[in-house]
């Protein structure tokens, strides 16, 4: 276990190194500078030149390069070119809003999957089945703005259950909190359950005809039993697999959710600093993504060798 | 039954005196925009976020605009001029305090517009302050602004959010934390989501009647139509989707505000490109462009066909649309006179705003039906100031130039029409010296006519201030002089 945990972490440290490299560079060539944009179409040219001084984008990409990683590798990402606050604390005020919207999101999905999942497996190719196969197709062929805005519609406008956006802060109290991200969580997380639920499905499908559950059955388990002791855990790895990918993807993909909801979230940070070039910003948020990512991919590793014991000690 | 009735009459009578006495408590506000400032510094950046949280309600210049625009006013009390027109003697208010507690006096002025002036100034609208020569404090609340040649403008200039007076004391985290001498006090700004602002209870002037207002920045089209339905926000006055706005009118929880802003909206054109360095070729573009069909294709009707850079609410307005009517036969003569009958393709860029996405499908077509082919290509902010602005690399654009009084701008050979014109330059150095306002009237005048003949640009609409509010809001300026969400005389019926 120790070997398998170290090769992760040294994947893991190498993955943070080259995408670093290349989210700096990469980002680094898009057309535009943060100068004029702050300044407009009114600006002096010798203006721009004492910004520009001021900003420090008169130094050579390289050294900003080494000086950015110097500074991640002590917790310090530097100072936004727009807004001029550190970055560490505007990445963690927005974290507080994004992290949990996620978390609350993937909840609902895994909830919603799990019991839909088995529930169809078990009663495979039944009126339930069907009526689940088609309603999943349906969730994952909307996207999730769509949601959102119906959502919007009858729990804002028409029903006003819910405010149709925006966050109070959670110094206002919790329950008003979750309530305000019940909305985007729901909207986030009903094509995710479409996905895991038929994740789910297929993967109990394949388990339910194994031999061992043939042999469990064959033993004396009744078929809620030998589903609740073998094939369960058994169907588990895809599952994880997805949920990892999920995780991933709700904190990177939540920008539209945060738009459509005006939330001070990552994603929306992310989308002004890229109109604004804010190209620091972008780099140190996308790192973050990055990281979190890395970092999931690690647990999901670390947790498919608790689910199945026999990959401890193949690497 | 009698005691039931006396009971629910009792009730009625609770709920209306409660209702009552909460509409009458009502003073606070919550009004939307759609970008939020990136920081809070007017006389550092050219967003006009900063001003719509800043201007008159947080900070003040020496002189200000009103709702119509006239020029009033604002921490000058009076003022001198001399009679060559090179001396300004400012005479300031007393007993003005910045939020901070400190006195406005006299070396805040000349600090001010030192530091916007400075070699090293970030000042995103260093024109406005480049005629002055030399600041000086001529006593505690006097200072004398000397110039190095008249200018009409001057007070004009003052009254920009670019110039308002900031102190030494608390320049330095001015960015975050600004500190003026206006009515509403900065409270606390959430990034990304709001910023708060209450009542300055020490303020010189009329105080404010609100307590409190929050702005909220909602980007998304849809947001903001879903939040203004919801009531989650009171106010929008920049509201982003014509769209919908007959659908607040209808609702009588609502008003909807419509007024002039000072952006002309035109299709800027590269002066020195080929083709288009033909004044025929621009004549024809002119001809083939029909401006009501992309007033009510791209702003649902809002909007006033202009036929040069100047604003039609002002008294200085002359109504050239004539010299571009829509003539799509005319245009084919030109084109052909000029060499082209075959037409000939050219670029369009277009920025973000759907003025621009959707005014360019528009002309794209009209120019299409006269024998110009247009290559359209999408463009975000940045990209445009780095391709079209500062590179000059296009042919055609569509942008709103919303910066007040700007005619002047058809002066500078290198901004990125590229239009070098001595009569146009010679003729706006007279304006510079023209203090008169009868002759500077004139003047202007003659300089809309020569664009307009020379057809420089497409000249499209004056955008419209659409904006959307509860009903019972009073107070909110309909027009939009300058960048501003005045809330200072703003108020609940």
């Amino acid at each position: 276990m120790l070997r398998y945990t170290l090769k992760r972490l040294i994947s893991l440290v190498i993955s943070l190194i080259i995408a670093s490299f290349v989210i700096f560079f990469v980002i680094e060539i898009a057309p535009g500078d943060p100068a004029s944009f702050m300044l407009g179409i009114n600006a002096q040219p010798e203006t721009l030149a004492a910004l520009k001084e001021e900003l420090g984008l008169n130094i050579p990409k390289h050294e900003r390069y080494l000086s950015w990683v110097a500074g991640m590798l002590s917790g310090d990402f530097g100072m936004s070119y727009t807004y001029r606050t550190p970055i560490n604390q505007m990445i963690a005020d927005r974290m507080w809003v994004s992290l949990p919207l996620a978390v609350y999101a993937l909840l609902i999905s895994t909830l919603l999957a799990f019991p839909v999942g088995i529930y169809a497996a078990t009663n495979r190719g039944k009126g339930g089945d069907i009526t689940i196969m088609g309603a999943t197709q349906l969730g994952i062929a909307v996207p999730n703005f769509w949601f959102a805005m119906i959502m919007v519609l009858i729990f804002a406008i028409n029903l006003r259950w819910f405010s149709a956006g925006g966050f109070p802060g959670w110094e206002k109290g919790f329950f008003l909190c979750l309530k305000s991200l019940t909305l985007p969580a729901l909207s986030l997380a009903l094509p995710q359950a479409a996905i895991l639920s038929r994740v789910m499905r297929s993967s109990l499908l394949d388990v339910l005809s194994e031999d061992y559950i043939r042999t469990a059955r064959a033993k004396g388990l009744n078929k809620r039993q030998s589903l609740w002791r073998h094939a369960l855990r058994n169907a588990m790895i895809p599952v994880l697999t997805i949920i990892g990918l999920q995780f991933a993807f709700l904190m990177a993909g939540s920008i539209i959710i945060e738009q459509v909801f005006f939330l001070p979230g990552l994603g929306r940070l992310v989308f002004q600093a890229i109109s604004q070039r804010d190209l620091i910003v972008v780099e140190s948020v996308v790192m973050i993504l990055v990281f979190s990512v890395i970092i999931v991919n690690f647990i999901v590793d670390l947790s498919y060798a608790a689910v199945d014991p026999r990959l401890r000690n193949r690497v | 039954m009698n005691l039931f009735k006396s009971k629910l009459a009792t009730l009625s009578a609770l709920a209306l005196a409660a209702s009552i006495s909460s509409a009458s408590a009502k003073d606070t506000i919550t009004v939307a925009m759609q970008l939020e400032p990136p920081h809070l510094d007017p006389t550092s950046a050219a967003a006009g976020a900063i001003d719509n949280v800043v201007y008159s309600n947080i900070f003040e210049g020496l002189t200000r605009f009103m709702a119509d625009g006239s020029v009033v006013p604002g921490l000058a009390e009076s003022w001198s001029i001399s009679s060559d027109g090179l001396s300004y003697t400012f005479n300031l208010r007393k007993g003005v305090k910045f939020h901070d507690g400190t006195d406005m006096d006299a070396n805040d002025v000349k600090f001010s517009l030192d530091r916007a002036r400075a070699e090293d100034s970030t000042n995103a609208q260093k024109g406005l302050f480049k005629g002055i020569e030399s600041v000086s404090v001529a006593g505690s609340h006097t200072v004398e602004v000397k110039l190095s040649a008249p200018n009409g403008k001057f007070l004009f200039n003052m009254a920009w959010g670019d110039a308002v007076i900031v102190a030494p004391e608390s320049i330095e985290n001015i960015k975050t934390t600004p500190i003026g001498t206006g009515a509403f006090k900065f409270a606390n700004w959430v990034q990304g989501d709001k910023i708060d602002i209450t009542r300055n209870d020490n303020y010189w002037g009329t105080p404010a009647i609100l307590s409190a207002a929050t702005f909220k920045f909602i980007s998304d089209p849809t947001a903001a139509f879903a939040a203004m339905m919801a009531e989650d926000v009171d106010a929008f006055p920049g509201y982003p989707a014509p769209e919908n706005l007959a659908q607040f009118d209808a609702d009588s929880r609502f008003q909807v505000i419509i007024g002039s802003t000072e952006g002309e909206t035109i299709l800027s054109t590269n002066n020195k490109a080929e083709h288009l360095n033909n004044v025929k070729v621009r004549q024809a573009i002119a001809h083939a462009i029909n401006r009501q069909a992309i007033v009510d294709g791209a702003m649902f009707g809002y909007g006033t066909p202009i036929g040069t850079h100047f604003a039609p609410h002002n008294p200085a307005y002359v109504d050239l649309t004539g010299n571009s009517n829509y003539d799509p036969d005319k245009a084919k003569a030109l084109l052909a006179e000029a060499g082209y009958p075959n037409g000939f393709t050219t670029t369009l860029k277009l920025p973000p705003p759907s003025y621009a996405r959707r005014g360019g499908e528009i002309i794209a077509a009209q120019l299409r039906a006269v024998g110009i082919e247009t290559e359209i290509s999408n463009l975000e902010w940045a990209q445009w100031l780095e391709q079209v602005f500062r590179g000059k690399d296009y042919g055609l654009t569509i942008v709103s130039h919303t910066e007040p009084m700007d005619i002047g701008i058809y002066a500078n050979p290198d901004y990125y029409f590229q239009y070098d014109n001595k009569v146009f330059q010679d003729l706006m150095e007279e304006l510079n010296n023209t203090t008169d306002p009868a002759g500077r009237t004139k003047l202007l005048q003659q300089a809309q006519r020569i664009i307009s003949e020379d057809y420089v640009n497409g000249y499209l609409f004056q955008l419209a201030k659409l904006g959307v509010a509860k009903a019972e809001i009073m107070g909110l300026w309909p027009n939009s002089p300058t960048q501003a969400i005045d809330l200072t005389n703003v108020h609940w019926h």
